[in-house]
């Protein structure tokens, strides 16, 4: 019926067929999948996740698309909202409350831990809300559910990426010295990505089977950043209390972050930092093997 | 090895209803069991339980088309969602050999803001398409779906028919082994429904495979050789489409010559009966040339909009051989109702349908305006007794008498 779309289908061995063997690494033709009850612990396959990675960056580049589509000052929105948070936290915490920010200009300050909260925070609450949200998807489409909420928390590094702009203006602003320290922000960011990842899936499942979780959501990061040493210095912490301080992951991010940034005074407590990757890596298992154990029902009670 | 691409065995799927919807989870696993108890302050209220799918088999060749038929809620769409991946049978095992895409909704992931292009690019990716095949295949998908002049438009501002065009056209060329299709069909107008059919059947012809669900039996016989008729979850027959179709049909209709509704209350218009007549008689069986009516017995007892009531034919393929209303020459009837009890005749002439099974379902009108069908309520069998077509082998889907004359032509 409709001729020139017959001729243009291609089968098993022509060489678009090739081309999308080496475009697509699960694709192969003798592929074999058993679709069987599974029991016990299920296994992470984060492999295929990553055969999945385009999608990913497309979900990833859609929501970045829609967040600022038909908005008038459209990715402005990235450098207004931590700007005006670095601004009531220098009118509060450093003006009125006169809090010590180690020397350092109190915005500066202010901004270099909220860049990280910040990137945490929404990168937790879109991740944790992405399975709910994508209900459609996921009754219909078949690919790997962890793609969904690790694409939204990427979605989010593009705002910190645009915000951290404004840090780097800021310091200029303030002539903060800038040393090769200030690489270490890269496996800090890094750091910050996998605790909300982690984090965020564990959270996105629970969501699925417990709507309480939306009204959990809000609470967890207002609560979050105060807890966290954004407005004021870790070091406030009386000492006996820093082990159990940085419990909460955020504090080794957040402390490094200053320290890469502005070094001296912030001197990095290396016992913490150790502390925030270990908490990291352990909710980022048990959120992966959390999402895996429950995602088969995903269909059925979304 | 056979070539066989999707080989399925003793497959079930259990739902739970009631109080604890998600047992299964917490028999099953000690991680999340210890996860969910500490949310959990009572112990879970005793749940029934619901096969949605029992003990399924089947297999799906390369270069077949199945179809899937059943009335709703018969399984048809577990079984798609356990194919695709979507849902884990409970019980049993399918076996995959080779990639599986499944279009279980035209334009699932499509985003309104976004322009035509974006969600071609968003829904491949989604549908499983890389990045590469995409670029490769735009164009043919942004003619095939005709919106070439709005592909930068965003799809909020698209017609209904244009996004289900460009949702189909995505999905049309994928280049799955097994393409899974969930009654997608009812979209689009026929020109596209049509080309739809060409694209699924050329799919089909370059030895991959198609599984479709349909209520439209006409499709169905056109596009599938073999049928997997489910009902209440298990597998009532599978085979050729002729047979299967026909058997489907003639499920639940009565060849008795009389067919009553499950009795309502409270609508406006009650009907009694349908039956077929013949000499006065109810029957099923009529000889070719003899005439038979179609007897609406009913009951109106509120007022009731202006409606109709109405017939359909169809032949044991479930094509559909002709439709007839009442208010196609009863001007009477296209006044508002009167109360009472009433009947209406519907006369088929002799010498119309040739010798076979025929499946009528009727249509009543509904309160709220249109009409509620009856699907194959009644079944009737043309006997080749008499019958024009029985003569000498003639072919033909309907054996009218027609007049013939001849003229002096000098």
């Amino acid at each position: 019926m409709v001729p020139e779309s017959n001729t243009r289908f291609t089968s098993g061995s022509d060489p678009a067929s090739l081309a999308n063997l080496l475009g697509r690494a699960c694709y192969s033709p003798f592929m074999h999948k058993v679709l069987r009850p599974r029991h016990g612990l299920a296994r992470l396959k984060l492999a295929e996740v990553w055969e999945y990675r385009e999608l990913m960056f497309f979900l990833a580049w859609r929501d970045i698309l829609v967040r600022y589509k038909q908005t008038e000052i459209g990715i402005l929105w990235a450098f207004i909202r931590p700007f005006i948070t670095m601004v009531i936290f220098t009118i509060v915490f450093g003006r009125m409350a006169k809090l010590p920010s180690a020397n350092l200009p109190y915005p500066v300050f202010a901004l270099a831990g909220l860049l990280p909260w910040q990137l945490f925070s929404t990168a937790f609450s879109e991740a944790s809300s992405s399975i709910v949200g994508a209900g459609q998807l996921v009754s219909k489409v078949y690919f790997p559910r962890l793609i969904i909420p690790i694409s939204a928390t990427f979605s989010v590094l593009v705002d910190f990426l645009v915000s951290a702009l404004m840090l780097a203006a800021l310091m200029l602003w303030y002539k903060v010295p800038i040393s090769m320290n200030t690489l270490w922000v890269i496996p800090l960011t890094a750091l910050c990505m996998l605790a909300a990842i982690g984090s965020g899936i564990l959270f996105a499942a629970l969501y699925v089977r417990y709507r309480d979780i939306r009204h959990v959501l809000p609470f967890i990061v207002q609560f979050g950043l105060y807890i966290s040493p954004v407005g004021f210095m870790s070091t406030m912490i009386p000492a006996k209390w820093r082990l159990l301080y940085s419990l909460n992951p955020m504090v080794g991010v957040i402390d490094g972050f200053r320290w890469a940034l502005f070094g001296g005074t912030n001197a990095i407590d290396v016992q913490a930092l150790t502390l925030s990757i270990v908490l990291t890596v352990m909710v980022l298992i048990g959120g992966l093997y959390y999402f895996r154990n429950t995602e088969r029902v995903f269909a059925d009670i979304i | 090895m056979s070539s066989a691409l999707i080989s399925a065995n003793g497959v079930g799927k259990r739902y739970f209803l009631g109080a604890d919807p998600f047992g299964t989870l917490s028999l099953r696993d000690r991680v999340t069991d210890v996860v969910r108890s500490a949310f959990r302050s009572r112990p879970p209220a005793a749940s029934r339980d619901f096969w949605a799918l029992r003990n399924v088999g089947f297999e799906l060749h390369r270069g077949e088309v199945l179809g899937v038929i059943g009335r709703n809620g018969a399984g048809k769409s577990t079984l798609l969602k356990i194919l695709s991946q979507i849902t884990e049978p409970t019980e049993g095992e399918v076996n995959l050999y080779g990639r599986v895409s499944s279009l279980l909704e035209v334009g699932v992931g499509f985003h309104p803001e976004l322009s035509g292009r974006e969600n071609v690019f968003l829904n491949g990716a989604i549908l499983g398409m890389s990045r590469a095949e995409m670029r490769r295949k735009f164009d043919e998908i942004v003619a095939f779906a005709e919106v070439e002049a709005f592909i930068d438009t965003p799809v909020k501002r698209y017609s209904s028919g244009m996004y289900v065009r460009l949702a189909f056209a995505v999905a049309a060329h994928l280049e799955p082994d097994v393409l899974i299709v969930d009654e997608v069909l009812a979209v689009g107008d026929a020109a596209f429904q049509r080309k739809c059919l060409g694209k699924m059947e050329s799919v089909a012809s370059q030895d991959r495979a198609v599984m479709v669900v349909s209520h439209n039996m006409s499709v169905v016989t056109q596009l599938c050789e073999r049928v997997l008729w489910l009902d209440r979850g298990e597998v009532v027959a599978a085979g050729v489409t002729r047979e299967v179709v026909g058997a489907y049909l003639a499920q639940g209709s009565t060849s008795a010559g009389s067919w009553s509704p499950p009795a309502q209350a409270g609508v406006p218009l009650q009907l009694h009966s349908v039956s077929i007549l013949r000499d006065g008689g109810t029957t099923g069986d009529i000889a070719g040339d003899e005439p038979f009516e179609i007897v609406f017995d009913y009951s109106v007892v509120a007022p009731l909009a202006p409606g109709r009531l109405a017939i359909l034919i169809g032949d044991a393929n479930g094509t559909a051989i002709l439709t007839s209303t009442s208010t196609d020459k009863m001007p009477a009837l296209r006044e508002p109702w009167r109360p009472g009890h009433h009947r209406v005749y519907c006369r088929i002439p002799g010498n119309l349908l040739a010798p076979g099974r025929y499946f009528i379902t009727v249509a009543e009108p509904l309160e709220s305006g249109g009409d509620i069908l009856h699907h194959g309520a009644l079944s009737i069998t043309i006997s080749e007794q008499n019958s024009l077509a029985a003569r000498d082998g003639r072919h033909g889907v309907i054996a009218p008498l027609l007049e013939w004359r001849e003229e002096d032509a000098t």
